[in-house]
């Protein structure tokens, strides 16, 4: 990390604001305990399997409550039924907050093109990450989530502020 | 959409009131809703509960937040792409659909399936139904209390997950059986892995049995819980463990054998006095007797040697691979086969089988098109719902997470 490196023996750190905060929301992001169909299996095994062990990124912690969440994985498909209680979940979750579309319904419809099912979770809410697979398998989400912590270190103190 | 469209989809109230007693409307009880987001519903469920004080008076399942329109996505596809449907239905069973649908097409074109496909399917079977069984008892376990038992469980169902990747490249979506048989051998190397995993997982199984069975707040929290005695269980259409949970003897393994089923020696696990315990004590058993099953027909496969694991009708199987680049018409057939399909004979099929869950039947109706005209699942989690309300009838609130866990719902098998 970072910081420890800058730790000199005079005891102080220099660094920007900007970046201690990035640095500290990538560090413990809370999931949101919220699965919608098939890829919420899989994000189950990604974060409890010890095969996978998402405790690597400190997002073991999964919250069931919206209020105490600042990240979405939307896992599976959103039906046209569903939708309208995604969005006010996402709606109940305090800034700062991102979404991740886990598989390929939760980003564009993925095989199902009907009556039923959302083309895509960006319809409804802003997302911040595409995973593509059906379902992806942990290494996929793994991946997406390590790219949206990227994404987070890039962000600047305005955009929430 | 219109106003009028509108006005169809909102129910008012007056039309609701049937499903709460009129107390709930002076204010005497109070009406709770459960879910949809929900860490206990095992997916997309709303459960509208009506309390007085913390005893439930009345539960009330709302289905339909998952509800994808598969059947209807079916009949726009032939019958070999819509096997890839299928999957998606119930998503801790995906085997065990492939094998539902495709014996529903081999049934409506009469096709007959080689032994070595046959047994290669059951293997497959029971390692989904051993796979799905953990998922419930992690989630039901969590739902308890007993957390680390989740950890445990995922990271056995990993195994059964590399198994499937190694014989199919995809952990849970497989589409592995095909109408005729199986999409290909199981590679070298296959035999190892199941004879290891079947090594490995007896000495685990003991583990959470002295996980749960001996932690006294686990016997708190399902013994007398849920009551539901057999006859009411039958009429309320339950199948699967919950309703062997109650001491009735249905298993379609043994009462109407498919694949085989009636060529290996393996037991119905029962209880007796159908509340959460017992249908937790008898998917627990039902794990052990999968593990006999896969042992059985592994050594079956040994006997067996090699052969064809699809069948030799090319009619409903595509022109193995090898032919096309030596053969036009072989070439021509994959085209023809992939683009258009095969026609079906017009006439109604039903298949039953036994999945983790219950009976999950499959109705297909051919009209000599190579389009299925009508598929209709018959699956065992949306029948096995509606007994909610009746076990959790004038339960403790915080029963009504151990009810749902013990009838194992899977929220995509009940919407579809």
């Amino acid at each position: 990390m970072g910081l420890e490196q800058k730790l000199g023996n005079l005891g102080v750190v220099t660094t920007t604001l900007e970046q201690a905060v990035n640095w500290g929301r990538t560090g413990s992001m809370w999931p949101m305990l919220f699965g919608l169909a098939c890829c919420a299996i899989e994000m189950i095994s990604t974060i409890g399997a010890p095969q996978n062990d998402l405790s690597r990124f400190g997002m073991e912690l999964m919250r069931a409550s919206p209020r105490q969440s600042d990240l979405m994985i939307v896992a599976g498909r959103v039906t046209r039924k569903m939708a309208p209680v995604l969005r006010r979940l996402y709606d109940q979750m305090p800034d700062p907050k991102w979404v991740v579309a886990m598989g390929d319904c939760a980003s564009c419809g993925g095989i199902f093109n009907n009556y039923a099912i959302v083309q895509g979770v960006d319809e409804v809410v802003p997302v911040d990450v595409y995973v593509a697979g059906c379902p992806p398998r942990p290494e996929a989400l793994i991946h997406g989530l390590l790219t949206l912590h990227a994404k987070v270190k890039q962000e600047k103190l305005v955009k929430w502020a | 959409m219109t106003a009028q469209d509108t006005q169809l989809l909102e129910a008012t109230i007056d039309e609701l009131k049937h499903l709460f007693s009129p107390r709930a409307q002076t204010g005497e009880t109070m009406v709770l809703n459960m879910g949809p987001q929900h860490p206990s519903t095992h997916g997309v469920l709303r459960l509208i509960v009506e309390l007085d004080g913390e005893i439930i008076v009345n539960a009330v399942p709302d289905i339909g937040y998952l509800h994808t329109g598969i059947e209807k996505n079916m009949e726009a596809k032939t019958f070999t792409k819509a096997l890839v449907m299928t999957d998606r239905l119930d998503y801790l069973n995906n085997m065990g659909n492939n094998l539902a649908y495709c014996l529903a097409v081999e049934k409506l074109m009469g096709v007959e399936v080689p032994e070595r496909a046959q047994v290669i399917r059951v293997i497959l079977a029971e390692l989904q139904r051993i796979a799905s069984h953990l998922v419930w008892l992690g989630t039901h376990a969590n739902d308890l209390a007993v957390q680390s038992m989740l950890f445990y469980c995922v990271r056995d169902r990993e195994y059964i997950l590399n198994i499937f990747e190694l014989i199919a490249g995809q952990r849970m979506m497989t589409s592995f059986m095909r109408p005729g048989g199986l999409w290909r051998d199981v590679p070298a190397g296959f035999e190892e892995a199941v004879r290891a995993f079947l090594d490995y997982l007896p000495a685990r199984l003991d583990d959470y049995e002295r996980l749960t069975k001996n932690n006294p707040i686990w016997l708190d929290r399902t013994k007398g819980i849920g009551v539901i005695d057999g006859p009411t269980a039958l009429a309320m259409g339950l199948t699967g463990g919950s309703l062997r949970g109650s001491g009735v003897n249905w298993d379609i393994r043994k009462a109407m054998p498919y694949s085989g089923y009636e060529q290996y020696q393996f037991d119905v696990p029962l209880g007796s006095a159908g509340d959460v315990y017992d249908r937790y004590w008898v998917r627990m058993l039902e794990l052990r007797q999968s593990l006999r099953l896969v042992d059985q027909a592994l050594a079956k496969l040994k006997r067996l040697g090699p052969g064809p694991v699809i069948t030799a009708d090319r009619k409903v199987a595509p022109p193995p691979r090898a032919e096309i680049g030596v053969s036009m018409e072989a070439l021509i057939h994959h085209f023809k086969f992939w683009t258009e399909g095969f026609p079906a004979p017009a006439g109604e099929v039903y298949v039953a089988t036994e999945s983790p869950r219950g009976e999950l039947g499959v109705f297909l109706r051919g009209n000599g098109g190579p389009k299925p005209h009508r598929v209709h699942f018959r699956t065992p989690s949306f029948i096995n719902l509606q007994s909610t309300s009746l076990m959790s009838k004038d339960h403790y609130i915080a029963d009504v997470v151990a009810i749902v866990g013990s009838i194992d719902i899977v929220l995509g098998d009940v919407d579809r």
